[in-house]
């Protein structure tokens, strides 16, 4: 396998509803920053890969097709690739292996997704056969989680709220971010009204429209790339009799052949940076654990002591995560992409700072699909 | 590149309405075994699995999310999905193969065409803001591409017929196959139109089914297969969708894929084309000549299982290799209105 490095990375101003643009103007918006961060021009892209999680959310069946001039795809291969909510992060991972693979020498990778066009609560409560209805959204499906997780962990109430204040601090410093929150404190979160107990409205993702776009090639012209050191992916079924979804399975195997491949045996010490799918606060804790940042009932601690603040040990979404924006078929290449900020030190106000190895991740359905990239500055 | 190979296929018979659910699982486990089976492999034998499927066709969102319960629970696999066809899913499979990670993939595709009304649905894969509000639906749409192409020269009404006949007559020795017969082209032409110039027998029937191919790389495709149908040529190319700005009479992304992929001196191609016409038009477009065996299966006008029609165009055309019949062949996959995007995958098998 050949090495590949992210070249360019773009992403849209997020908002609840981007009415001054079409789908191909938001796609356009993020793809135009990413070519021009790349220093690139269309004669220069192989292929394109676009991600979006259930076409429902905008009304448009296989909407590559009709965005295939958009997407500069016209007589060129476009794959279209949705894996729910990880989505964006498998769209990263398929545009590296196209150019991992030599198959391809630069790729564009395109994520986005336009709440706005529909109503993302409709599309995911379509009764089917032999399927408990929820009705309540992803947070009335994941609140038994988080409160198995607590009482699990013996993990104080608080530690919720001080990932939400976090996340709304960082994404204040992102120019990019839907939310920019810079007064919220524990207590401002904690004060918030309860939506789905124990998760809080500040707890909670917005519902945005964005896009996010990275360019990956095999022969960075420059020095500023992030070299992608490791990708994987991981699935297993909704349900099924015994199964974890607090620690799921499938996403500690994903990050053990992760760090394998990345040659990273301590994964807390030597990664710099994390951009960790976090919708609902108390996810970073669960994921920390289930990444093996740290042990199982012990992630809670790292978040308390503030060592997942920009400044900490391992700072935990500084772009602001998916707390600050969330265009759900691209929030998961968007912490790609964050992760390869950090790295090529292009992250602004919310860089931090020295960063040299960084960790981008997804995940998606009922905690069942996983996808993870890790980038460092160092050609492998 | 790393040599891979189509070592193994199956398919669920084509038939216009299933009693299984959207998510494709009652059509899937009896094709995993089979294929799984007939190279005595186990689930944890495959090192990458990738589908492609449809929310829209299935009129749900997340629709391939149960359609994993397939494959069984334990241990959690290295997946990934397409909303395509799942020939694209092959694609994917094939430049994970290449990557040189895992030795084995198996990708599948499903679709229950009969949930829902197939040539209404299809209409929301037209441009929202000013095509969709139109209505225009999948059979309309072919008509004006038919229309087109008779008043250009490249094809007429009895050709498009003798198409449909020789489909049923190949269907024949398919026992998979929905439609086949003998049929005469003089009775098909007193048929009524359907959408002037098309006709029923103009028109894939509606189906509901699956298909799944097992690739493996190098020694191991070796061990599975007697005769792997080894991958040669792999491509695939978009086109606009604008109608208004293409020659609807030829399909320029097939026409690039079928050179790249290196189309020239194939005795088998399995062409993906729903419509009579487009069999003339995909023809003409990877400059397949008399000598070319198209479509011994029946291909779609037999039986047409949205999103595993073209995976299976692919499965059929390696079916000749690893029989012994051919020793070069082209499997071909469409998606999108009116041929937009295309896919080929030339094979050949080695001595």
């Amino acid at each position: 396998m050949r090495p590949a490095a992210v070249v360019g990375t773009g992403q849209t101003h997020h908002a609840a509803k981007r009415l001054d643009v079409s789908m191909a103007g938001l796609c356009r918006e993020a793809i135009d920053r990413a070519m021009a961060d790349a220093g690139v021009d269309w004669p220069d892209i192989d292929a394109v890969v676009l991600g979006k999680a259930p076409d429902l959310f905008e009304g448009v069946m296989m909407p590559e097709l009709f965005l295939a001039d958009a997407l500069g795809a016209v007589g060129k291969p476009l794959l279209r690739v949705h894996t729910a909510g990880s989505v964006g992060g498998s769209t990263g991972n398929v545009a590296a292996s196209l150019v991992q693979s030599g198959v391809h020498d630069r790729v564009l990778a395109v994520a986005f997704e336009k709440q706005s066009e529909s109503n993302a609560m409709w599309a995911l409560s379509v009764p089917t056969p032999f399927t408990m209805p929820v009705h309540a959204g992803a947070g009335g499906y994941f609140a038994p989680h988080v409160r198995a997780y607590i009482r699990r962990a013996s993990a104080p109430e608080h530690i919720g709220a001080m990932v939400a204040a976090k996340d709304r601090r960082n994404g204040a410093l992102n120019p990019y971010a839907h939310l920019k929150q810079p007064d919220t404190t524990v207590e401002s979160v904690r004060a918030s009204k309860m939506l789905w107990d124990p998760i809080r409205y500040d707890e909670t993702c917005p519902s945005s429209d964005g896009a996010c776009a990275v360019v990956i090639s095999a022969s960075p012209t420059s020095s500023r790339a992030a070299w992608i050191r490791a990708t994987a992916m991981r699935t297993e079924p909704t349900t099924f009799a015994g199964r974890d979804q607090v620690n799921p399975q499938a996403g500690q195997d994903c990050a053990r052949a992760l760090w394998k491949q990345a040659g990273i045996t301590d994964p807390l010490s030597e990664v710099d940076a994390a951009e960790i799918y976090v919708p609902f606060s108390w996810f970073e804790p669960m994921w920390l654990e289930n990444l093996g940042f740290a042990d199982a009932g012990q992630g809670w601690k790292l978040t308390e002591a503030g060592e997942t603040e920009i400044g900490g040990r391992l700072p935990v979404n500084p772009s602001g995560g998916v707390l600050s924006s969330n265009p759900i078929g691209a929030s998961g290449l968007l912490r790609f992409a964050e992760a390869a900020m950090q790295v090529m030190g292009t992250a602004g106000d919310h860089q931090v700072d020295g960063a040299r190895v960084a960790l981008g991740h997804a995940y998606g359905g009922g905690s069942q699909f996983f996808a993870m990239w890790v980038v460092g500055s160092e050609k492998p | 590149m790393r040599e891979v190979a189509v070592v193994g296929f199956a398919q669920t018979p084509c038939v216009r309405e299933t009693d299984g659910t959207t998510n494709g699982v009652e059509m899937l486990v009896p094709i995993f075994h089979e294929v799984l089976g007939g190279l005595g492999l186990t689930k944890s034998d495959i090192g990458f699995w990738c589908s492609g499927s449809s929310d829209y066709l299935a009129g749900r969102a997340f629709s391939f999310v149960s359609a994993v319960d397939a494959i069984g629970a334990f241990p959690p696999i290295a997946e990934s999905h397409v909303e395509m066809d799942a020939a694209w899913a092959l694609y994917e499979a094939w430049v994970k193969l290449q990557c040189g990670e895992v030795d084995t993939a198996l990708v599948y595709g499903f679709g229950k065409s009969s949930a829902g009304q197939l040539r209404r649905v299809m209409a929301m894969q037209l441009d929202p803001y000013v095509v969709t509000p139109l209505w225009p639906d999948t059979i309309g749409l072919a008509g004006i591409q038919a229309r087109l192409g008779i008043e250009a020269g490249l094809w007429d009404e009895r050709a498009m017929a003798s198409v449909a006949a020789q489909s049923r007559a190949n269907a024949l020795s398919n026992p998979l196959a929905q439609l086949s017969g003998r049929v005469d082209v003089d009775s098909l032409l007193a048929s009524d139109y359907v959408a002037d110039p098309l006709r029923r027998h103009d028109c894939a029937p509606i189906t509901d089914g699956a298909a799944t191919i097992v690739l493996a790389a190098g020694d191991r495709a070796r061990e599975l297969c007697e005769r792997p149908a080894w991958i040669t040529g792999f491509e695939h190319r978009v086109d606009s969708p604008s109608f208004g700005t293409r020659d609807l009479t030829t399909s320029p992304s097939a026409v690039a894929a079928g050179k790249a992929a290196g189309a020239d001196g194939v005795e088998v191609a399995e062409l993906h084309a729903p419509f009579t016409h487009q069999e003339i038009l995909l023809r003409q477009a990877l400059g397949l000549g008399d000598d070319v065996a198209v479509n011994p299966s029946g291909g779609v006008l037999a039986g047409n299982p949205m999103f595993s029609a073209g995976l299976a165009r692919i499965g059929e055309a390696a079916r000749r290799v690893h029989d012994g019949s051919a020793s070069r062949v082209l499997g071909h996959a469409t998606s999108g209105p009116l041929l937009q995007q295309n896919l080929v995958c030339v094979m050949e098998g080695r001595e």
